[in-house]
Order: structure tokens, then C-alpha cells, then sequence
């Protein structure tokens, strides 16, 4: 009895603080590897004077955006101006609920799971028009419809693409998808048009480079989030970057196996044993060794995401953005999906 | 599951607070204009904006919509006595929404006008 | 409703759809200290008004309180990406002036320090062009490539930017024979960046669909707004002062007058990564024929010209660089002095063609016309 109450407190208000504070150091880390990688990409060093390979430059850049004087432009609404940040955070944490990070480990377990997941991913946007009219200044409103058209005619392709995952898996279980590609193969040899698709859609999602409109620095200065700074500025860059884990990772779980590799089962015998040497149960040392290796693997995508794209590519023109979404990406991920369904079926 | 939207909403807050305590507040009149590269900023930001933006949005508000009836149709599909049948019925929603799209196309609805 | 905005006298009317925005002084990409005011329809934008004078530190007035050696290093904080171009205007004017024949060797370090110049802008152009359209990656390489130029440039001259060579009836020193071998060394190094960046650029489809058809200026329009350098031979029109009047010994040397009839963005941008390469083949030209000799004519300590009035121009790698110097034969000071310069020329023809563009294209064709606001406000 006392074991399932502490399992339950667990699983309540342990797991969601954890969950936020790994977020939160993986956002310091991501960007050190993305000033890191992209230095080397640009010939530079990136930072190297803070600690052993500038790796506690993350750490001083937070320090120092504490320590920043929180201003709020004097014609702005102050309470959608601070409100702004403060939900974009938590609309951008919010899928994480919905994340199995192993077989055991998933927040909330809910048979709708992915609809949850769909529908809290898309709330971004809210926070980012907030910012962008909060601020009653003329760069972040450019900035900030630039922002909804991205989001918004992402949306469909992206979610067409997880539809034609449904379609093979018949589940909303994001485990299910999971135990799915256990059993057959990778999603990705299933569905490489669905991937892709998904992939572009994701980026323009997290506003990345191809697609970083809504704060392209060349031309909106910072976009949406011009006026903003000190923490509240934290907050925003730490909402972006969250959006960027969420999509590589729920790209490894739909596509790649999630937490699946060659030779898992031996990991895991090694890892129950290493576990009940110190008296853990076996199914949290599973666990542990199923979210260390998605987490692994999403790095891995984000590692690609920073090199192909913020490297060596342009950004795209403003006007064939949405373009390229309702003429290219809609029918394309609606003709996948009619495939799949075909060959669902045969 | 509402814990975690309260949980993610005390750190952010929290992390909102933290200025107030290590940070520093000295008030000038200049530093709480908007920012205009450095110009006082010609009237107020809060225009009529261009309708384009408002048709993409118009645009998706329906396709997502459709959709939403589409994700019952891809649970069910897999298991579903009558595998032709449903096969079918989808495709002619799909048919539907692409005909949707390609009437939305031929009036100019997705090009962006400059 | 309509509204009425009155700035540095100018007045303009807004609409209640329309937004009138300031893209600069203080904004990344408006290299420099320059101010468009923007009048949009969503982010169409239907006027441009370029306020300039950030940077004015009246270099016309200062010159003429100055001796004419003494101008020289003035003429470097113009258009200081081409501090080469703008000494070479000056004191072929001077010379002009003073009717100097000067030596064959100081001929040929000109030549050589010019054109060196001209890369080193172009591949500037070519770094902040990229950064403009979102790759911060072009700009580092163009920034990498640019360094090994101004190496070259700091053994001929001692700075690296403000360059202060030329002298009128020379140059200020001569280099040894390692500096030509050094040089074509980097010539050749740089002929494989070339390709690097034909890669890097041409052959990305984003880059293309960028800045194909953006900011079109016909080549009657380009004549008639007084737009020179690149940015008219963009627009397919074979003029180069190199060629047409050739001053120094341009004469001599054999090079193509690179022209494009694409008249945007992209092929400004063509042009000036074509003409780095007939740059370089000038300067190897040059190493080829360098005589030995003298670097200076015999020049007065004091320099009092005639009285008279001279103008020369220049192909700076922005385009025409005109000086005009009226002296009164008395004092060793210029009575006068007016720089044409071509940056000044091409901004004020950039309203013109650039109505009903998108703000993002905007940026695009504003980066393409490479402007420098030091040579601008002066």
C-alpha cells in the first residue's frame, strides 16, 4: 500500500519537476552544442573561456539574463506583454505530458494521447501573437504574423503525416507506435514520404532556419520578441528550444524506433542487473535506460537539424511559405495518406 | 495530468520573479520606448493588417477541422470488419478535401499577392 | 481616417491599414547608419524614403582646410571598404592638377593595391549579401577570404583598412619580390574559394528563388538615375570607367567588362562574383609586367597647384568615383573639393525601382546594391 502511494506521488508531482528541470538543462546545453556546432561549421571557436569547452557559458548567460532589468515598453499591454512568455513556456511544455519516455515512464497515461499532443503542440502559436501585439511595436507584429501563417499552415501536413502513422498502427498510444515498430520495422522504411514531410513541417513548426521568418534577424531584427528581454526573454528562447526537443523527439518515436536499437533486450538484462544491485526495480532501470537512449537519438536529430539546415541553408522567401505548405506539403501528405490506406488494407 | 500545467506554470513564474530579486531597476524615460532602430516610433503598432494573413488562417481553421473527423476513421481502420468499405469511404473524404483545396488554389486563395 | 507624419521634411500620409516603419539606423541590415522610412500595406511596401547623414562628418569642408597631402588619409574614410579607389581618385586628380608624369613601377603598385581593393569589397559584398538572406555561414567565409586580401594590403601599405597609400607622384613605399609571389600564392587559393562559393550560392535552390526578379532596375531607368559601377552592368549596360576612359595605365591590361542582363538581385550578385575573377586576372597581369624603378616622381614639399579646375574619375568597386578640385593657385589648400561618390547615386535610385516589393525583398535588393554610408554622408 505505502509502495503504490509513494509510486503514485511519484508519478504526480516528482516526475512533472523532473521532467521540466531535464528540460530545462537540455535547453542550456542545446544551446551551447548550437553556438558549439555552428562556430565550427563558420570557422569560429564558439565559446571556449567559460569552463572545460565553454560548456559553462549557458550557465553565465542565465546568470546574467537574471540579473537584467525586466522592461516593459511603456505603450505596451502589460498584462498580455508578461502573460506572453508565461504561456508560451507552458503551451510549449505541455506535450511532454504526453511523452512516453520509456515503456513505464509517461506522465499522463491517457488512451488519447496523441490528440493531446497535437492539440497542446499547436497552442504555441497563441503565445507567440500574444508577444507580438503585447508589445504594441512594429517589428514584433510583422514578426508575429510572419509566426501564426508558419504555424498555422504547418499544422495540416504535420498532422497528416502522424494520421498516416495512425493508419498503420491503429492506436493514439504513443507506446503503442512504439511496441508497433518492436515488433515490425522502423516507421521510416514504412513511411518515407510521411518522414519527410514531417521533418520540413516540424522545422517550420519550431521556426528554424529554412523557416526562422518569424524572427529572421536580417530583416525583423528579432521578430516577435524584439522587445523583450531579461528573463522574460529567457522564457521565450527556452519555449522556442523546447519546441525544437519536442519535434526531434516525437520525429524518433514515430519514425525511428524511439527507444528501440539493435541489441536492446542484452542493454536491458545488463540494466536490471546493474539496477538490483542497488535495489531498484527492474522496470525504473529500464526505464532510465530507455529515456537515456531517446534522448540520445533526438540529439542526434537535433545535431542534424543544426548542421544540414542552420548551416548551410538560406532562409526561404516569405511569401512561398505558406506557399510551399497548402501547394506542396497538403496534397503530398494526403496522397501519402491515401497510400498508406491502400496498402494498410492489401 | 493538471498538475503538470500548474507545475510547468509555478516554474515559469518563478523564473519571471528572479529578476525582481537579482535584478536591478533603474527607470529612464528612453528606455521604455519601443524599439524602432533607434527612432521614435512614427503612431501606434496596432494597425488593420494585410487580410492575406487572415485567409491562411481562415483556410486552416476548415482543413483542420475536416481533419478532426479524420482521426477516428485512421483508429478504427486497422480493425475494421469491412477493410474496402472503409478504405473507400476514406478516400472519397480525402477526394473531398482536395477538391476543397484545389478550388481554394484555382481562386487565388493560396497564392500570396505582393 | 488618414495621418500626417512630418520627419526631416519630409510629410507623409497614413493610412489606417498602412504601416509607417523606421528600418533604421540601428538595424542589422542597413550596413551602416541608414534610415528607410517604410510605408506598408501588410509587409508591402508601397514607399521608401532614405534619410541619410548619420554618418556625416563633412569631409568636403574639412579638406578644404587641409593641404592636399594632408587629404589623403580624408579620402580613406569615405568609402571605407575602398580606401584604395577613393587615395587612386584623389591624387590622380592632384596630379592632374600639377600636370605629374608619374614612375611606371608607382603605376603598377596602384594598379595592383586597386584591384586587390576591389576583391577585398566585392568579397564583403558577397559575406553580407549572404547574411542578409539568413546564412551567417557565407558570411564568415566571405570574411575568411577577405583576411588574406587585407594581409596583402597590410605588407604594401601598413594598415589594413585605412590604407593611406597613394601619394601624389606615387606611392607611399614599395614592396619586395616575396610580396608578388605571396600574392599570386593567395590569387590562387582564392580562384578555389571562387568555386566554394559558386557552389554555396548558385547552386542553391533557396538563394535562387530568393533573389531571381527581385528589386528589377532596367537598364534606361539605371541610366537615367545616375547608377553606376556593378549595379549598372547588372542591369546589362557595358560601362566601366576602366574602359570607356581609362585612367592610370588600365589601358594595358586585358580584361572583360562583365555584364548581365538578368537586372536584379541575382545578378548583381553574378557580376560581382564574376569581376572578382577579372580583378585577379589584372593583378596577375600586373606582377607579370611590373617594371623596376622609382615609386615616387619628384614632388615640391609644398604642394600650391595652378589655378584650376580638374574632375577624374575612377572605377571604384561601387561604381563611378568622381573628384572634382578647384584650386585658386595661391594657397597649398583645395579652394574646393566635391566627391562624386557612387554609393549616393545608387541609393537615391533605390525608391524608384523597389515600389510594391516585400519587406523581405527589400532587404534582398538593398544588400544587392551594396552601399557603404561612409562614402554616402561623408
Amino acid at each position: 500500500m505505502l509502495n503504490m502511494i509513494s509510486y503514485e506521488l511519484l508519478l504526480f508531482v516528482l516526475a512533472p519537476i523532473l521532467i521540466l528541470v531535464f528540460l530545462s538543462l537540455d535547453v542550456l546545453f542545446l544551446t551551447w552544442l548550437e553556438r558549439k556546432v555552428i562556430a565550427r561549421i563558420q570557422l569560429r571557436y564558439g565559446p571556449n573561456r567559460t569552463g572545460p569547452f565553454g560548456l559553462l557559458q549557458p550557465l553565465a548567460d542565465a546568470l546574467k539574463l537574471i540579473q537584467k532589468e525586466d522592461i516593459i515598453p511603456k505603450t505596451a499591454d502589460k498584462v498580455v506583454f508578461t502573460l506572453a512568455p508565461i504561456i508560451s513556456f507552458v503551451a510549449a511544455s505541455l506535450p511532454f505530458m504526453f511523452i512516453p519516455f520509456s515503456k513505464f515512464f509517461q506522465i499522463s497515461f491517457i488512451e488519447n494521447a496523441l490528440i493531446f499532443l497535437l492539440a497542446t503542440s499547436a497552442l504555441s502559436a497563441i503565445g507567440i501573437l500574444l508577444a507580438a501585439w503585447g508589445s504594441n511595436s512594429k517589428y514584433p507584429l510583422l514578426g508575429g504574423m510572419r509566426a501564426i501563417v508558419q504555424v498555422l499552415s504547418y499544422e495540416i501536413p504535420l498532422v497528416l503525416a502522424v494520421l498516416s502513422i495512425v493508419l498503420i498502427v491503429g492506436s493514439f498510444k504513443l507506446t503503442d507506435i512504439v511496441e508497433f515498430q518492436e515488433k515490425n520495422t522502423w516507421l521510416i522504411l514504412l513511411q518515407p514520404l510521411g518522414f519527410l514531410i514531417f521533418f520540413i513541417s516540424g522545422l517550420a513548426e519550431a521556426s528554424r532556419v529554412p523557416f526562422d521568418l518569424p524572427e529572421s534577424e536580417s530583416e525583423l531584427v528579432a521578430g516577435f520578441h524584439t522587445e523583450y528581454s531579461g528573463m522574460k526573454f529567457a522564457l521565450l528562447l527556452f519555449a522556442e528550444y523546447i519546441h525544437l526537443i519536442l519535434i526531434s523527439i516525437l520525429i524518433t518515436i514515430f519514425y525511428l524506433g524511439g527507444w528501440l536499437i539493435p541489441g536492446i533486450y542484452y542493454l536491458e538484462n545488463i540494466a536490471i542487473t546493474i539496477g538490483n544491485s542497488f535495489n531498484i526495480p527492474s522496470h525504473i532501470s529500464i526505464s532510465i535506460l530507455h529515456f537515456i537512449i531517446l534522448i540520445i537519438k533526438a540529439h542526434i536529430i537535433i545535431f542534424l537539424i543544426l548542421w544540414i539546415t542552420r548551416g548551410t541553408l538560406f532562409r526561404i522567401r516569405v511569401y512561398s511559405l505558406p506557399v510551399f505548405s497548402w501547394k506542396g506539403l497538403v496534397p503530398l501528405s494526403m496522397i501519402n495518406l491515401i497510400i498508406t490506406a491502400i496498402l494498410v488494407v492489401m | 495530468m493538471f498538475i503538470f500545467l500548474i507545475i510547468s506554470f509555478i516554474f515559469a513564474i518563478i523564473s519571471l520573479l528572479l529578476p525582481r530579486i537579482f535584478g536591478h531597476k533603474k527607470e529612464e524615460p528612453e528606455k521604455n520606448v519601443p524599439y524602432e532602430c533607434s527612432i521614435l516610433p512614427f503612431g501606434d503598432a496596432r494597425v488593420r493588417y494585410d487580410v492575406q494573413y487572415y485567409l491562411f488562417a481562415l483556410l486552416f481553421v476548415l482543413f483542420d477541422v475536416e481533419i478532426v473527423l479524420l482521426f477516428p476513421w485512421a483508429l478504427i481502420f486497422k480493425n475494421f470488419a469491412n477493410p474496402i468499405f472503409i478504405l473507400i469511404e476514406g478516400i472519397i473524404f480525402i477526394m473531398i478535401l482536395l477538391v476543397g483545396l484545389i478550388y481554394a488554389w484555382k481562386r487565388g486563395a493560396l497564392t500570396w499577392r505582393a | 481616417m488618414v495621418l500626417k507624419y512630418r520627419f526631416e521634411g519630409y510629410e507623409i500620409e497614413v493610412k489606417d491599414n498602412e504601416i509607417l516603419l523606421n528600418l533604421g539606423p540601428q538595424h542589422p541590415s542597413t550596413h551602416g547608419l541608414c534610415r528607410l522610412v517604410i510605408k506598408m500595406e501588410g509587409e508591402k511596401v508601397k514607399e521608401i524614403i532614405p534619410v541619410i547623414g548619420y554618418l556625416h562628418r563633412g569631409v568636403e569642408k574639412i579638406c578644404e582646410n587641409r593641404s592636399y597631402i594632408q587629404i589623403i588619409p580624408i579620402t580613406d574614410r569615405m568609402d571605407y571598404l575602398s580606401s584604395m579607389n577613393n587615395n587612386f581618385a584623389y591624387v590622380l586628380a592632384v596630379e592632374e592638377l600639377l600636370g605629374l608624369k608619374i614612375p611606371e613601377r608607382a603605376e603598377y603598385l596602384r594598379v595592383i593595391a586597386a584591384e586587390l581593393n576591389r576583391i577585398a569589397s566585392h568579397l564583403l559584398f558577397i559575406a553580407t549579401f549572404g547574411m542578409d538572406i539568413g546564412s551567417f555561414t557565407a558570411f564568415m567565409y566571405g570574411f575568411r577570404d577577405r583576411e588574406m586580401i587585407l594581409d596583402l594590403l597590410e605588407e604594401m601599405a601598413g594598415a589594413r583598412m585605412l590604407y593611406n597609400y597613394m601619394r601624389i607622384g606615387g606611392v607611399k613605399r614599395d614592396v619586395g619580390k616575396e610580396f608578388f609571389e605571396r600574392c599570386l600564392k593567395v590569387l590562387d587559393k582564392l580562384e578555389e574559394k571562387l568555386k566554394d562559393y559558386e557552389r554555396f550560392f548558385l547552386e542553391n535552390e533557396l538563394f535562387i528563388n530568393r533573389t531571381k526578379g527581385i528589386g528589377i532596375l532596367k537598364p534606361e531607368d539605371a541610366i537615367k538615375l545616375g547608377v553606376t559601377g556593378p549595379n549598372l552592368r547588372a542591369s546589362g549596360v557595358k560601362y566601366d570607367i576602366r574602359r570607356v576612359d581609362p585612367y592610370s595605365i588600365y589601358d594595358r591590361f586585358d580584361f572583360n567588362v562583365i555584364t548581365d542582363n538578368g537586372c536584379d538581385s541575382y545578378a548583381r550578385f553574378i557580376v560581382r562574383l564574376k569581376e572578382i575573377k577579372e580583378s585577379m586576372k589584372i593583378v596577375r597581369q600586373a606582377i607579370r609586367d611590373i617594371p623596376e624603378g622609382d615609386i615616387s616622381a619628384r614632388v615640391p614639399k609644398v604642394i600650391r597647384p595652378p589655378e584650376g579646375e580638374v574632375y577624374s574619375r575612377v572605377e571604384s568597386p561601387r561604381g563611378e568615383l568622381g573628384v572634382y578640385i578647384y584650386s585658386d593657385g595661391k594657397s597649398d589648400k583645395p579652394y574646393r573639393i566635391k566627391f562624386r561618390v557612387p554609393s549616393f547615386a545608387n541609393l537615391s535610385a533605390f525608391p524608384h525601382f523597389n515600389k510594391g516589393i516585400m519587406l523581405a525583398d527589400l532587404i534582398v535588393s538593398f544588400a544587392s546594391i551594396d552601399i557603404v554610408l561612409g562614402d554616402i554622408d561623408r
